[in-house]
Order: structure tokens, then sequence, then C-alpha cells
């Protein structure tokens, strides 16, 4: 940092930095410039002119956040120049802006409200006729008011600088000037909610909370998020019994002032009509409403006499949604009763090297330390979608550090920042190209490749692509490769990891895993897994895995808070697991299909912001969060539910009266535990697999069904990109060539399964590629997310 | 993963696309939002005098820019028209120098003589009363006008009439 410099504002003197701006310089000093279209995190416009102050020997007020600092400069904020441009503005601004501040959202908490309250004049000279503009339909999460418009742009600024998708504009002039779409569309940005946040008045509003509460009547929480890996900080807003909304808590470190529509949305599922709201028991094949006491005594005679009999016949797959201290308990009270079969992994479909893996896959370094990347590697992820706050991590890399980002996945333009390259293709191809890196980057350095490696890919020569990303990632200086959530459905993830870990070591760059959910790494810590207990630490004799699970007879199967009918990707396992087991426990929060068919104890579940816990995201940061709201019906919380049995089920070993026991519990047993994605895992595959000349599969779970919290709501459903993901999607040469091209309808069949998707055309997907969605209704029937696929119209 | 949708950049004519490509070559290669005013003139050229979403659209993929910076400008500027309208766009200064030679008179014989208001269109599609928005920088032909992109100054009734009729 250069010296700093003296500024005086309003008679204080103060140090600051050259080059920073006057309004920054007077908010970290708790002086207060009002302001409209300044934003902390968005380009400086200077076009509201509300943060006139008065500069020393400068003829006019000067906008505070359009003005550098400099050594000894003055400024009055308060002075009666300064006050009288801030008036004007002021009365200029409210000159269009309709009274409606009783009926609108925003009331309460509206920086035009208290701007004009804290700087404005008590009346106006204007008495003319107000101008009224069209409200816009820009989907089903945005509500518009644009008469209370101001044209700060603030929102036209997120989408072109923060979202990478510029979709809201500024159109018209003058007096008809105006913020919108131009031709009717719904906003697509997977972050767009975050205009509704930096709009200062009233013109953009959340359109699922809309007229239901009063800024003032809620109370506010602080939580984690309930999806992706990120853990983004929000604050849940609850009145009464209900969730209002859900905004950003600003953490700097993590999310910034930003949260991913999924995370800010998805409360609307709390609610659903498919709420489980008492336990229930199946009589004579119907599930019929039990009291607690019964249902806890019944789980119990249940598996204590299936632990007495043989406790291997006993099986739990819990939802890497779960917290921490329901996994915990979850696998303590299954190893009490002598099994190992549990797992959250419940799309993972190699599991060959699981015990040569990381204790817990993390990113391999800080999110903030993102932003500094100058080249990076991303495969089988579309991060965009999956993790937005990451994504947008990575952008900032790109754009302001011009960092070189790569990427070699299933299905290419995801990315809202320019790619350095990008190779598509089916799930062999990802191998190919990883090896085709590989050797590039052995040949680039001179190091040799493992011995197991130089044979797999012996003869194996690098396209000038590979060579491309080889150079970029051994020319960096601070490099990343991170491999994405897809990885972990391929059936070749133990190749994938040992490829990373060679390309990562010759490239010098930290390897980063993410994770699919909000608590997969929690999962992993607290030993939800049949080969590794708490932190790490290894079982005797291993357990089954979820695809062994699967195939294998049960008398007690116990699942914990997922929907099996749709995040088991794969419909012919979900038909196993409907036959293998006699005796089905369910503890969930939403009805399902299974439930329905399969489950003869259902215990209901505490919900997303119903329940205390912790999250442990990519980081590996725990984040705990309270219960906000209570339960619906009889709900109960995890832990809550998971002590009960255990208390009766083995005594002595539950004694937990609220959950931070059980976390503080699990912290000192992880105290020591370090973290290292650097494994040298050996895949057992000999040979490259081949690529097949049928039409291959590849599967990608749409944004919004990832988890039932996200499916069950009603406004992301509506969303453009939910529509787009639930088709099924093939390039325009593929489809002709298989005179498909004009069809509405396609069935796809794989193995025994069938499905029926609109087809869309887009040339992202790879040639003898197919996308179909996985976890939404229409393709339940369908096996895992990759494999030859047959195609027909449906007339 | 981008949906295909329909392509509009087959709408664009030859001669439009080559009056694109002529700005584009002026200015740095990676700046062709520059050429953005010139490629709504050629495409507003090319279809009667007006502009359509779907033009705006073509101008936008044939330019690699996003929709809306194409909307931003076309709805902004006054030398676009972005509803159909006639296509002899007639356009008589109403700023302060024109007035005091009499311009409202020469707009109220306008407006009577074709039986349309400021702003609109004559049904038969030959003329638009366009309204002028700012000062045509003429004063000293006052009142003047503009048809299409020529200025008539020194106005009277019978020298409007005459260069009216001569429209087809």
């Amino acid at each position: 940092m250069s010296d700093s410099i003296t500024v005086t504002i309003n008679g204080q003197e103060i140090q600051a930095q050259p080059g920073q701006l006057l309004i920054d310089v007077a908010d970290d000093h708790g002086i207060e410039i009002p302001r409209f279209c300044y934003h902390k995190k968005l380009s400086v416009v200077a076009n509201c002119r509300m943060c006139l102050v008065e500069i020393e020997r400068a003829p006019k007020p000067m906008p505070a956040c359009a003005t550098q600092v400099a050594d000894g400069m003055v400024v009055n904020t308060r002075s009666s120049m300064a006050i009288a441009a801030q008036k004007s503005t002021m009365e200029f601004l409210l000159i269009n802006h309709p009274l409606d501040c009783p009926i609108c959202d925003q009331g309460g908490e509206c920086e035009l409200q208290d701007v004009a309250m804290g700087f404005g004049e008590g009346i106006s000279q204007y008495s003319e006729q107000k101008r009224v503009v069209m409200d816009k339909n820009i989907g089903p999460l945005i509500a518009t008011d644009f008469t209370r418009c101001i044209h700060c742009t603030r929102c036209v600024r997120f989408g072109d600088e923060i979202a990478g998708l510029p979709e809201l504009g500024l159109t018209g002039r003058g007096e008809n000037v105006e913020i919108g779409t131009y031709i009717e569309k719904a906003i697509s940005s997977e972050m767009s909610g975050n205009v509704i946040d930096i709009c200062p008045v009233g013109a953009l509003t959340a359109k699922p909370s809309r007229y239901t509460a009063r800024p003032w009547e809620l109370t506010q929480h602080p939580s984690v998020a309930a999806h992706d890996c990120i853990g983004s900080n929000i604050y849940i807003h609850t009145r009464g019994k209900r969730v209002i909304r859900v905004v950003p808590r600003e953490n700097e470190s993590i999310n910034e002032t930003w949260i991913s529509d999924r995370d800010r949305f998805s409360y609307t599922a709390i609610n659903h009509e498919s709420r489980i709201e008492s336990p229930m028991m199946r009589v004579k094949g119907k599930l019929e409403a039990i009291d607690w006491e019964t249902a806890i005594d019944s789980a119990v005679k249940k598996l204590s006499a299936a632990a007495k009999k043989d406790a291997n016949q006993m099986a739990a797959l819990i939802s890497p949604q779960a917290t921490l201290e329901e996994h915990f308990l979850m696998q303590k009270l299954m190893r009490g009763l002598g099994s190992n079969n549990i797992d959250h992994r419940l799309n993972q479909v190699d599991f060959s090297k699981q015990r040569q893996s990381a204790v817990m896959p993390w990113l391999g370094r800080s999110l903030e330390s993102v932003e500094s990347l100058d080249a990076c590697l991303v495969v089988a992820g579309n991060l965009r979608l999956e993790q937005p706050i990451l994504s947008h991590r990575i952008r900032k890399a790109v754009i302001h550090n011009g960092a070189k980002v790569s990427s070699l996945c299933h299905i290419g333009g995801q990315s809202n920042y320019p790619v350095h390259e990008e190779l598509i293709g089916s799930a062999e191809q990802l191998l190919s190209d990883l090896g085709g890196v590989a050797v590039a980057l052995a040949e680039l350095t001179g190091a040799d490749l493992t011995s197991h490696l130089s044979k797999l890919l012996d003869g194996t020569s690098p396209r000038k692509e590979h060579i491309s990303i080889a150079k970029s990632l051994s020319a960096g200086k601070n490099s990343a490769t991170i491999v994405g959530i897809q990885a972990l459905n391929s059936p070749y993830l133990s190749l994938i990891q040992e490829f990373c870990e060679m390309i990562a070591s010759l490239s010098n760059s930290t390897l980063g895993y993410l994770s699919p959910s909000a608590n997969s790494a929690g999962a992993c810590l607290a030993g939800s897994l049949p080969h590794r207990q708490v932190a790490g630490r290894s079982v005797a004799d291993v357990g089954q895995n979820t695809a062994q699970m699967m195939d294998s007879k049960h008398d007690v199967l116990m699942s914990f808070g997922f929907n099996p009918t749709l995040d088991i990707h794969n419909g012919l396992q979900y038909q196993q697991l409907v036959k293998n087991n006699e005796y089905v426990i369910a503890i969930n929060t939403y009805h399902n299909q299974f439930i329905e068919d399969k489950a003869d104890l259902v215990l209901p579940l505490a919900g997303f912001a119903e329940t205390s816990g912790t999250f442990v995201n990519v980081e590996g940061l725990w984040q705990s969060f309270n219960v906000c709201v209570k339960a619906s019906g009889e709900s109960r919380q995890g832990w809550k539910i998971l002590t009960a049995l255990g208390q009766l089920l083995l005594p002595d070993e539950f004694d937990y009266a609220d959950s931070v026991t059980v976390r503080n519990e699990l912290k000192e047993i992880c105290r020591d535990l370090e973290l290292n994605n650097l494994c040298g895992v050996r895949s057992s595959v000999v040979k490259l697999p081949v690529k097949s000349r049928s039409i291959q599969k590849i599967s990608v779970a749409p944004v919004y069904a990832s988890d039932d919290l996200a499916r069950l709501s009603t406004p992301l459903q509506a969303t453009p990109t939910m529509k787009q993901q639930s088709a099924l999607v093939m390039n325009r040469v593929q489809a002709e060539k298989l005179d498909l091209a004009d069809a509405d309808q396609i069935q796809v069949r794989q193995k025994l399964g069938t499905a029926v998707l609109p087809l869309r055309l887009s040339d992202d997907i790879p040639a003898g590629c197919v996308y179909t969605p996985s976890g939404i209704e229409a393709v339940k029937n369908l096996a895992n997310a990759y494999g030859a696929v047959e195609l027909e119209i449906v007339s | 993963m981008a949906i295909e949708t329909k392509s509009n950049i087959d709408i664009l004519s030859s001669h439009t696309r080559k009056e694109i490509d002529r700005w584009v070559r002026r200015f740095p290669s990676d700046q062709k939002r520059s050429a953005v005013l010139s490629a709504l003139t050629a495409a507003q050229h090319q279809n009667q005098g007006y502009l359509t979403t779907e033009l705006m659209d073509a101008v936008a993929e044939y330019l690699g820019l996003a929709p809306i910076h194409v909307y931003e400008v076309a709805s902004f500027y006054s030398m676009y028209e972005t509803k159909p309208v006639a296509r002899n766009h007639v356009a008589i200064c109403t700023n302060i120098s024109c007035m005091l030679m009499g311009s409202d008179q020469i707009v109220e014989h306008v407006e009577n003589k074709l039986g349309i208001k400021i702003g609109e269109s004559t049904t038969d599609g030959r003329i638009y009363l366009k309204c002028e928005e700012e000062c045509l920088a003429a004063c000293t032909g006052g009142p003047m006008m503009q048809v299409n992109h020529v200025y008539y100054e020194n106005l009277t009734p019978d020298k409007v009439d005459e260069i009216l009729d001569g429209l087809n």
C-alpha cells in the first residue's frame, strides 16, 4: 500500500489511501452520505446525484461516489451548499415517485424513505401530474412496480457486472426512460433475486412474499443456506410461525452480499401440502396416523429385534442435506446396534477406491482465495448453476485478474465468464481429455506420469486444446483444479480422481472437490459412511455402500431426510430398494411415493428453518444455526428423534440435551483432523474405456431438482432455467442424423426404463450424447446418469 | 447450455450486412458494440424506416451483443422508430427560432392537410409526422422541416404542400 493521505471531512481529519472514493472513506468513519446509485459491489455511475457534497475550492457540489480523495482535501457533507444540493436532488427524485408507501413491500426498509426523511424537504414544488410506468412481468421470482423506480440502474449494473447476464436495461429517454427487459421476458439468471435487495426503492420486490408482511413485523434469524456446498450465510425472516422470506447475510469470506435464487426462494416449500404432519404406521396396507410414543416404541422394538437377529441385515440411508448432528447420531445409532451399513452418497456409482479417497473432500483452498487465481481447470461441473457463489468468485478472477479458466465437462456454454478452453464430451471422452491434459503437462514439465497412468495413456498424444490447458495451468502461479459434482455420478470416479491428482501435482495447482449438497462434507466428518467412522477413523468391517445396499436384502431400512424416488437417480436401483427391504422406517419431512408404497413407520422430521444444527461447507467451515420457526404439525427435529431412539436402544450413550452438545462432542473428535485431497488414489481401470457407438446419456439434476426443498418450491419450478433443464437436449447435427430434429416429444429408453421428454436442440451438447435431467418425476424410471439409450419419436 | 432459438440473422439484407461490416472495421476488433448505431440505421433503412424486435435481435446477434443492449440504444435515440410508421419521415422543427418564424402555423396546416396529428402516420403509409425532439440546427432558414434526410427551409404553406405532394 502506498502512503496514506489526510483528508478532512466535516472538520474531522481522516487518514485514507490515495485512489479511495470519498464515499468509501466517509463510510469507513461513520460519516453518513446519502446515496442511491452507489453500491460498493457495483461500478460507479454517479447518476442519482444524491451524494453531492461540498469540496473546498470546487466551484460546485461534487458526487462523493465518483470523487477520489486527495491529500489535503477538505470536504463538508453538511454545509449549506451540500444540504441545498441534497435537498434539490431529493425533491427531483420524488417528483414522479408515487405516495404508495402504505401498500409498498419496501415500506419500512426503503432507502428512498430513509433518505427522504433524513435529507429531504417536507414539501415539493411539483404540482403537475406524475408519470405512470406499466409494470412488467419478469418471471416468477421478482415483482415489479416501475412507477416507483428512480433509475439508479443498480439492477442493470448487477446484470452486466455480477450475474454476467445482461437482461434488464434502461430503455427510452428523458421522461420516458424506464427499466425493463423491453420484450416480455422472464429473468433467467440464477442469482436474479439479488436485484430485490439492491433496489433502493420498491420497484423490484420479492414476488413469493409480496403483500404478506411488513418489515417491522419480521423477526430476523441468522442461518445457513441448505443447498449447495458453499454454505451461504442467510437471514431467515419470520412472522409468528411462518417464514416470510430469506435474504443474504453479509459475509465477505463466503457469499459477500449475494445469495443464489435457490437459497433465497426454496423456503417457499417449507409448508408444502405434502408435509408429513404426524407419525404414521402401516396398518393393513394403509398408513394411519399414530402418536409419537407408539411410533418411537415400534421403531425401538423393530430395531432392537433386527439388531439381535443380524445387525448386518439393517441399513440406513441419510440425505447429505441432513445436519452434522443428525449424521453423527444416525451413524452412532447404527454402529451402536452393530451395523456399518450407512451411507449418504445417494448417487455415487464407483465406490471401488472409497478407502483411498479423502476423508473429507474439500475445495483445497478458501473461497476468497479463488478470486486471486490466475488459472483454473474445472472438471465435470457446471458451477454457474450448481455453486453460483463459487462461479461468481471465478468470474471475478477472470474479469479482474485475467485468469485463464478452462472446463472439461459434458455440457458446454454454461459459464458466465469467458472460458480459455472448453471441451465437452461423454463420460468416456472426459477421461480421454483428462488424459490428454495429463500427458501434455508431463511433456511440458519433463516430469513422469505414475506408472499406472503412463501405461494407461501409452500412445496418447495430446490435442492442441490439451496443450493449451496444460500451458495455462503450469504457467499460473496460483492455479487450481476443481472437480465438480457431476464426477460423483461417473462410473469412472476413481480414475477421474487419479487424473486430477496427477494434473494438480504436475501443474502445481491446488486440487479441490465440490460436494453435492449443503452438508456432504459434514456427512463425511460425522462418519455417515460404511467404511469410515467419525473423523475418518477406519472400521474393522466395512459396511454396505449405497449401491450394495440397493442390491441386498434387509430386515430394516431407515431412510432419513430425502425422497428415494427422485433423489436416487436410478429407477432400477429404486425398484430394488422397494423390493429388498422387509421393514422401512422413513424419517422424512415430506410425503413421497416411496413412503406411500413402502414405508411401514413414518416419523415426521422438522425441515429447513425448523431445526438447529450445523453444516460444514466445502472449505471445511463449521456453521451452526438455530431453530427459526416451530416445526409444522407434530414434526420433530432430527437430532431429537435420533436421540430418543438412541436413549432407548443404547442407554447411557445418547445423553444429549441439545444439538450443541452433539456438535461439541464431534468437534472434539475432529480437532486434529487435517484435510487433504491428494491421497494417491490408484484406479483399478487397466485400459481407457472406448467410446461407445450407441447414443450416450448424460444426466444432470436440474438446479431446482437438487432436493425436496427446491423441488417443492412453486416459484423456482416456474423459472425458465427449470423449464430449459427439464427437456431432452441434443445437438442439431445429431438430431438430424437420427431424423428427430422436428420431433416435439421423445421417448428415451435406458435398460428397462423409459421416459418421455420434450426435445430441445443445443450446440452445447456433444455429438453422440443426449442430455436428460435427473431428479424429476418424468425420468424416475431411467437408470443411472450415464449409459446407452435408445430414442424414438412420440407421435 | 444455450438452447437453440431461431436465428434472426437471415433477415438482415446483404446490403445491411455490408454496411455493418464497413462500420465494424472502423473500430478496434474487440469493440464491435461501437457499431450498433450504424447497424441500427442500416437495419431501419432496409425496413421502410422502422425497426422491429426481430431486426434488433438480428443486429444483436450479428454484433455479438445482448439484445437488451440493442433495445436500449434503439429506444433512446429519436432517429430510430421502434413501431411501424409510414415510409416518408417528416419532422417540422418547432424549436424556438422556428416557432418565432411561425412553425406553429406550418404544423397546423400540415396536420389539417394530412388529417393526422404529430406522431401519427397517414393510413396510406405515405407520410409519418415525426415528433421533432430538438432544434435541427437550421435556425437561419426557419421555419424549416426535415423530410427523410433532406432539409427544407423558409417554409410557407404552399411550399409545404408542394414538398409533401411530391412524396411518393
